[in-house]
């Protein structure tokens, strides 16, 4: 490949200007750091870290860059339907863009926000010092953000995947998709896709091994058995995705005949490969967010969750249920009547399940003393919006009416009417609700007002007329459409909702700042009046978390103990055993970054090198000793000192 | 560090139990990785285009020598941990070496028989019967030369540290991922070779 071809894309004004921004951002990130010093304080307090708090930050930080990322996406590609025959966009990047906006949004943004948060709070609400482990974890995050890297990277070095976030075979082959864009496709999410393993892992133990004393599986909060559920779901469903997309890259680059036309090849064992990771994915972004409603709808409704054990019995059936749905995706590519008859029939029955939980949901909420902060105000309009996704998701259920929905915008209507009020209501109540927590001080409550009645308003002016396009029969991935289809007038409807979504997240995003100037600090441990055991530690949290580890005898101990007047974090100081922090998880996804860039174009030499620093890494950390080191008990005094004395 | 004297040397600390236990689970995602691997070799086994149907391009005598020198690896490794349970250094370090040298072995025949397979026109491009067999006997070849230096790095750390509760922890996991791989090549052996030879 020659270098103009490298660089094509720089050819086009828009992709140039966004490369010329990313370059000046970051100019100016590295000329800020150099100049208030910040390099020693950035490399040993972050890029360091294996502290699950910062990892989790840190993971949150990227998600919601990419939030912006993907929301520009989305907001070009409504621009350009906006009106009739439009040309803002070419045919070709509309592909690109839909494409990346789907890759973008699920699994860098809605995957690492998840992670983030499960990564800040699970150690917490079990009463944990840390995850099982914390280096581990550590390579989780950067593989994750080399793999983000990579993907971002595409869209100015060499071309972005352009064949849909699907990427279905044969036209993600070389013959239809030429440009390495599909090569970046498998190996970005290839790196993302291991750290995501890793992180299943790593959670399941912490959770089965690590619970504080007397925290039965029945006594655990109902986040943590989210959770749970979902990491398992992880463990099962992602080493799917490594072997697709490992077939991916060998059919692109190796001329092996898995998806071809030809020798014996079948382009749909790509597709059923994909959904049998990518259906139970769905439920691995949804299944914390119903978690995080649980805790929230019971925290501030100031009632215990309704149902405890059907919430966990339904998740559980949910989380059984993913793996068996998976062809509905593809229901009008000929495979007969009884499979698309049992694929409808699992397909319908996650409903029941998911019907249970809403129950409980809304018995929870029965005669309760609700109040209205933001992070209940997501959690309420969640109810009402999910719930026109899931019945919308039964009618594409049934697969004879699928043909008349399939691959139209209805669809499309469907899955966000599910993702954004489900996942990303979810993600956003639990940032406003788990922030103090982090940072020690609220996020402004006007602000998060605000911010939340511009996205669930404007939400529903973005996605509720796609509805009736599809029905009209508008095709989704559609680069432009003529006036006469009629089509115009609410796909402009639909490009005022998005303008109105992107000041919503733009509020958010602001309240950061704002919030960091204006909130009063040094917040009160319990912020919310809650339940469960992260509110029985410090805002912010110590890195030990807690100073004693607390006794369980019930669910939602901490509350009990409050109006019983009980201290459960009492208790003799004893020297507490840490990891030691270190920068070798940075370095070694730097070398994996560097094998999956050189993969990228087939520079196959460098590529064997860049991976042998990674095994030199792990080498190194075989024979390293390390033991980790021990915070003294007068330490741990000193600092509980400092923080309860600012309560 | 709290020793607690009842259980195995590989158990004695919180910290190995946690290894101990996080790396099932990531054996549990190996199998779905493997079961993947599998599935596709089974759906595409016949779909052979131009090129050679299995029953065409097997030979049983390498495929018998492969497994059996896999299968006795399986079993003096379990003997290395036997020894290392009683603290026989030298006897666990003995079994440890047999154990990759056998590995070495099945190495040798399986890259004799891939070269042994391009000889013949058989290539991972001819048909996609041959993509999914050179792929599942890829990854599982691959984890194995994986194996060998892993194990060779615990041994260097065993010889030189003795046993400790981290030698033995690592020496203990690496037990685990030896067997998986044996596991790993019984249904290789019975739904690859010998399903591929009778049909």
């Amino acid at each position: 490949m020659s270098m103009e071809e490298i660089f094509h894309p720089m050819q086009e004004p828009m992709i140039l200007m966004a490369a010329i921004s990313i370059v000046v951002g970051a100019i100016v990130v590295v000329a800020g750091l150099t100049y208030f010093k910040k390099w020693g304080y950035f490399y040993k307090n972050w890029l360091s870290t294996v502290d699950h708090k910062k990892i989790g930050i840190m993971y949150i930080a990227v998600a919601l860059l990419m939030l912006f990322r993907g929301g520009v996406d989305a907001l070009l590609m409504r621009a350009q339907t906006a009106v009739p025959n439009n040309g803002l966009l070419d045919a070709q990047h509309y592909n690109e863009i839909f494409t990346t906006h789907g890759l973008v949004m699920i699994l860098f943004m809605a995957m690492p926000f998840v992670i983030g948060l499960m990564n800040i709070v699970i150690p917490l609400q079990i009463g944990a010092r840390d995850v099982a482990f914390p280096r581990l974890n550590a390579i989780s995050f950067w593989l994750f953000a080399a793999g983000c890297g990579l993907l971002n990277l595409s869209f100015i070095v060499g071309g972005s995947p352009d064949a849909g976030w699907t990427a279905y075979f044969p036209l993600a082959s070389t013959e239809f998709s030429p440009t390495v864009g599909n090569n970046y496709y498998s190996l970005a999410l290839q790196l993302s896709g291991l750290g995501t393993l890793m992180t299943g892992v790593n959670f399941i133990t912490t959770i089965i091994k690590m619970r504080a004393p007397g925290m039965k599986l029945m006594k655990m909060p109902m986040f943590t058995w989210s959770i749970l559920i979902t990491n398992v779901i992880i463990v099962f469903a992602f080493p799917v995705l490594t072997v697709a997309l490992a077939l991916m890259m060998l059919d692109r680059q190796f001329g092996t005949q898995f998806f071809t036309m030809a020798n014996g090849g079948m382009d749909m064992l790509w597709a059923n490969l994909f959904w049998v990771w990518g259906h139970p994915e769905v439920y691995i972004v949804i299944l914390p967010a119903f978690g995080i409603f649980s805790e929230i709808i019971a925290t501030f409704a100031r009632k215990n969750l309704y149902g405890y054990k059907s919430m966990v019995m339904s998740m559980v059936v949910i989380s059984l249920l993913s793996f068996l749905v998976w062809a509905h995706h593809f229901y009008t590519m000929g495979h007969g009547v009884m499979v698309n008859g049992v694929f409808s029939i699992t397909t319908m029955a996650i409903a029941v399940p998911t019907g249970v939980k809403m129950f409980n949901w809304l018995l929870t909420m029965r005669h309760g003393k609700i109040s209205f902060t933001t992070p209940m105000l997501y959690a309420l309009g969640f109810i009402p919006i999910f719930t026109i996704g899931g019945v919308t998701g039964v009618m594409l259920a049934m697969a004879s009416a699928d043909y008349q929905y399939h691959n139209t915008m209805f669809l499309v209507a469907h899955f966000h009417y599910v993702l954004i009020p489900g996942t990303v209501f979810g993600v956003l109540a639990g940032y406003h609700f788990w922030w103090p927590k982090m940072f020690g001080f609220r996020l402004n409550e006007k602000l998060g007002k605000l911010g939340f009645w511009l996205i669930a308003i404007s939400f529903n002016v973005t996605f509720f007329p796609l509805f009736i396009l599809g029905l009209d029969g508008y095709a989704r991935r559609m680069y432009t459409y003529s006036e006469s289809t009629g089509y115009g007038p609410l796909n402009m409807l639909s490009f005022i909702g998005a303008l109105g979504l992107a000041a919503g997240f733009l509020v958010i995003v602001y309240n950061i700042f704002y919030s960091w100037k204006n909130m009063p600090r040094n917040e009160k441990a319990d912020v919310w009046d809650g339940r469960s055991l992260e509110w029985a530690t410090h805002s912010p949290v110590p890195e030990y978390n807690f100073a004693v580890v607390p006794t369980v005898t019930q669910l939602d101990e901490f509350w009990f103990a409050k109006k019983e007047g009980r201290d459960i974090t009492a208790g003799k100081f004893e020297k507490i055993h840490m990891p030691n922090n270190s920068a070798a998880p940075f370095w070694m996804s730097g070398f994996f970054f560097l094998a999956a860039f050189f993969a990228v174009f087939s520079a196959w030499i460098p590529a064997i090198i860049s991976l042998l620093g990674v095994f030199g890494f792990m080498i190194a950390r075989s024979f390293e000793k390390d033991h980790g080191r021990y915070i003294s008990v007068e330490e741990i005094m000193e600092t509980e000192k400092r923080l309860r004395g600012d309560k | 560090m709290k020793i607690d004297s009842s259980l195995p040397l590989e158990y004695s600390t919180e910290e190995n139990r946690l290894k101990i236990f996080g790396f099932w689970i990531f054996l549990g995602a190996e199998i779905m990785l493997f079961a993947t691997l599998f599935t596709v070799y089974f759906v595409l086994a016949n779909r052979t285009g131009n090129g050679p149907t299995g029953s065409e391009i097997f030979e049983l005598t390498p495929v018998l020598f492969e497994t059996f020198l896999l299968l006795t690896s399986s079993f003096t490794i379990g003997l290395g941990i036997h020894a290392m349970r009683l603290g026989n250094k030298k006897a666990m370090m003995t079994f440890f070496i047999t154990t990759l040298v056998l590995g070495l072995g099945f190495l040798g025949i399986e890259i004799f028989e891939f070269i042994t397979y391009v000889h013949e026109g058989a290539t991972i491009t001819t048909s996609a019967f041959l993509s999914a067999l050179m792929t599942l006997l890829g990854t599982h070849g691959a984890h194995v030369t994986f194996g060998l230096f892993w194990g060779i790095a615990i041994l260097i750390q065993v010889a030189k540290r003795g046993l400790n509760a981290q030698t033995t922890n690592k020496a203990f996991i690496f037990s685990l991922y030896w067997h998986f791989l044996d596991v790993v090549w019984i249904f290789i052996f019975s739904f690859v070779y010998l399903k591929g030879l009778i049909s």
